[in-house]
């Protein structure tokens, strides 16, 4: 019978990444609410020597997959190491986390096991001995919650910043054990041929801790300044409505909502941004959301924490002076 | 050379979501049905591939009859034909089953590139174009916005942003590439275009024309089972700031961020 849970770690150049933590943490608390054990699967190139730390968030054990072909992540060579590893330990429960490379990691996985997959998860819970997800759907107008009819391991992945982190313990430490896996040249069929970095140093909206967004009150793209200004000021990433993206003010990859990104922060400053629907779907789970707009009977602030109906182009640099007292 | 287009068709993303009186299903009977915004892309990347390379564009959609709007609208911006894999049995089915049936669809085309949209704004599950590639056995590229097929139409060259990176990655053909915002700005269908599409040849297959059981497929047979939808967690509308000018407010809300949410 299937048995634990498994998560899998993602690194980047031999860095652990954060939904790592996240996902490890969510990881230890279904093992206990199962009575089981947590392992973790770490795939790279020398990254044995970050493995036993993960034991601080919660792993019992750590499966490590060192290869050069391991480096960077491809879909073929981390599907064909990790399914094999899978099928052999028969794991009850398998999270990872819901990145780029964890949607795709794991969407080519759960068709390669012929097992259900719940996407982009926001909760997980275990009843009478199974996992229960709650996930968005329609970018969170409503939230499903789902469950897995006999498919071992039951596989989710946790949305970005939403589970909490457990407090590390440095204490303690995970069993680190080479996992035996064969990568096969002929499965390999892409290959990453160049890496451009971001060297913006832009936070990625999914990652981000603040995000201040800009609509079509914003104008222009040349007013995004003040919203730089304040997002450079508390450390924050720059997003923006889709009308402003379709307006060409703005890169598509700085879309929140239906269309665009989904994200979570902590604070979320709408400014010029009506809240349509579309938009509101993919920011509602922020944690605080403030509202600038000088429309009043805008239906961002039907959502909104704290709302100031006022001219942005007052408002926003009022602020950005403000905030500096606290800083 | 031969490109399919996986296409679904979803609620407009305008639409209000309402919940069903069975509780695991949405109120369709008010819903605008569009074409899954994502696959837009893939029609549109669909015909610039043909335009450069030659060739012929096939959109294979699955679901209802009234997924031939869509798919006659991927013809009017200019694909070549349609399937519609349609069946009363597919209803309610997962992505896995939707996947297989895509794919036995497909599986007899000779696709040299297969476009699908990131994910369907509907479900946001983003499965179904991996497991078409899993069942089919050809590499996957995913939330792609860019996409160079070589010359000699056996590589392609494409560009996936990550977090803080964008990935350049090359890939043997035939691959399925799913597709997303930043990739081409759609076309609009032209009213010629709009009046050859009604001649353009749409195929409609069931289950059994695909060799495929019945059984297998539809709500009974979901192996990820919806226990409920719910409305989203209602968030109450907070406080609004107060003061005479902009810099009382910018002053009060500073200070309600710091002492009282304690984001600052």
């Amino acid at each position: 019978m299937a048995q634990g849970v498994w998560t899998i770690a993602e690194q980047r150049d031999g860095a652990i990444r954060k939904i790592t933590y996240e996902i490890v943490s969510e990881g230890r608390r279904l093992a206990d609410a199962l009575g089981q054990d947590l392992t973790v699967i770490l795939l790279g190139s020398n990254v044995k020597d970050k493995a036993a730390e993960l034991g601080q968030y919660g792993a019992d054990k750590v499966l490590v997959c060192d290869d050069p072909k391991l480096e960077p992540y491809t879909t073929d060579a981390y599907v064909a190491a990790i399914s094999g590893l899978v099928k052999d330990g028969d794991p009850a429960v398998l999270l990872v986390g819901a990145s780029v490379e964890g949607k795709d990691l794991s969407s080519r996985l759960a068709a390669k096991l012929d097992v259900a997959m719940a996407q982009d998860c926001t909760a997980f819970a275990i009843e009478d001995g199974n996992l229960i997800a709650i996930r968005p759907i329609y970018a969170g107008k409503a939230y499903a919650k789902v469950a897995f009819e006999n498919s071992f391991p039951q596989m989710g992945s946790a949305r970005p910043k939403v589970m909490e982190l457990n407090e590390p313990d440095a204490s303690k430490s995970a069993e680190v054990v080479d996992a035996e896996f064969t990568l096969d040249d002929g499965d390999l069929k892409t290959k990453v041929l160049d890496v451009v970095k971001d060297e913006s140093g832009k936070v990625d909206l999914t990652e981000a801790d603040k995000i201040v967004s800009g609509g079509r009150g914003m104008k222009g793209p040349e007013n995004y300044k003040i919203l730089e200004d304040l997002a450079d000021l508390i450390g924050a990433s720059v997003g923006a409505s889709r009308s402003a993206v379709d307006a060409g003010w703005r890169p598509h990859s700085d879309q929140v909502g239906q269309t665009g990104k989904v994200v979570s922060p902590n604070l979320y400053v709408a400014c010029g941004i009506s809240g349509a629907i579309q938009h509101l779907a993919g920011m509602s789970t922020s944690k605080v959301i403030v509202a600038i707009n000088k429309d009043e009977d805008a239906p961002i602030f039907q959502k909104a924490d704290y709302g100031v109906v006022g001219d942005l182009f007052d408002v926003v640099p009022a602020l950005t002076e403000e905030v500096k007292k606290y800083l | 050379m031969n490109i399919i287009v996986c296409l679904k068709q979803v609620p407009d993303t305008e639409s209000q979501i309402k919940i069903g009186s069975d509780g695991v299903s949405i109120v369709t009977d008010d819903v605008k049905w569009v074409m899954n915004p994502y696959d837009e892309f893939g029609v549109e990347e669909a015909l610039r591939l043909k335009e450069k390379h030659g060739g012929e564009v096939t959109v294979v959609g699955l679901g209802p009859k009234r997924v031939t709007e869509s798919i006659r609208t991927a013809l009017a911006m200019g694909a070549d034909k349609g399937i519609l894999v349609t069946d009363d049995a597919l209803e309610g089915s997962d992505a896995l089953a939707t996947a297989k049936a895509i794919a036995a669809a497909i599986k007899d085309l000779e696709a040299d590139v297969i476009f699908a949209g990131q994910r369907g704004v509907d479900d946001d599950q983003g499965l179904v174009g991996a497991a078409v590639a899993e069942l089919l056995g050809i590499p996957q590229l995913s939330l792609i916005v860019k996409v160079e097929v070589a010359e000699d139409g056996k590589t392609v060259k494409v560009e996936r942003p990550i977090e803080g990176e964008a990935l350049v990655i090359e890939s043997s053909l035939p691959a399925l590439i799913t597709v997303q915002k930043g990739l081409n700005e759609p076309r609009y269908a032209s009213l010629p275009g709009i009046m050859k599409a009604k001649k353009k040849p749409l195929d409609e297959k069931s289950l059994g024309d695909l060799g495929l059981d019945a059984a297998e497929f539809g709500a009974g047979a979901r192996k990820l089972k919806i226990l409920e939808l719910t409305p989203p967690p209602a968030r109450v509308a907070g406080k609004m700031v107060e003061g005479d000018t902009p810099q009382e407010k910018a002053a009060e809300l500073a200070k309600l961020l710091h002492d009282e949410a304690k984001v600052l």
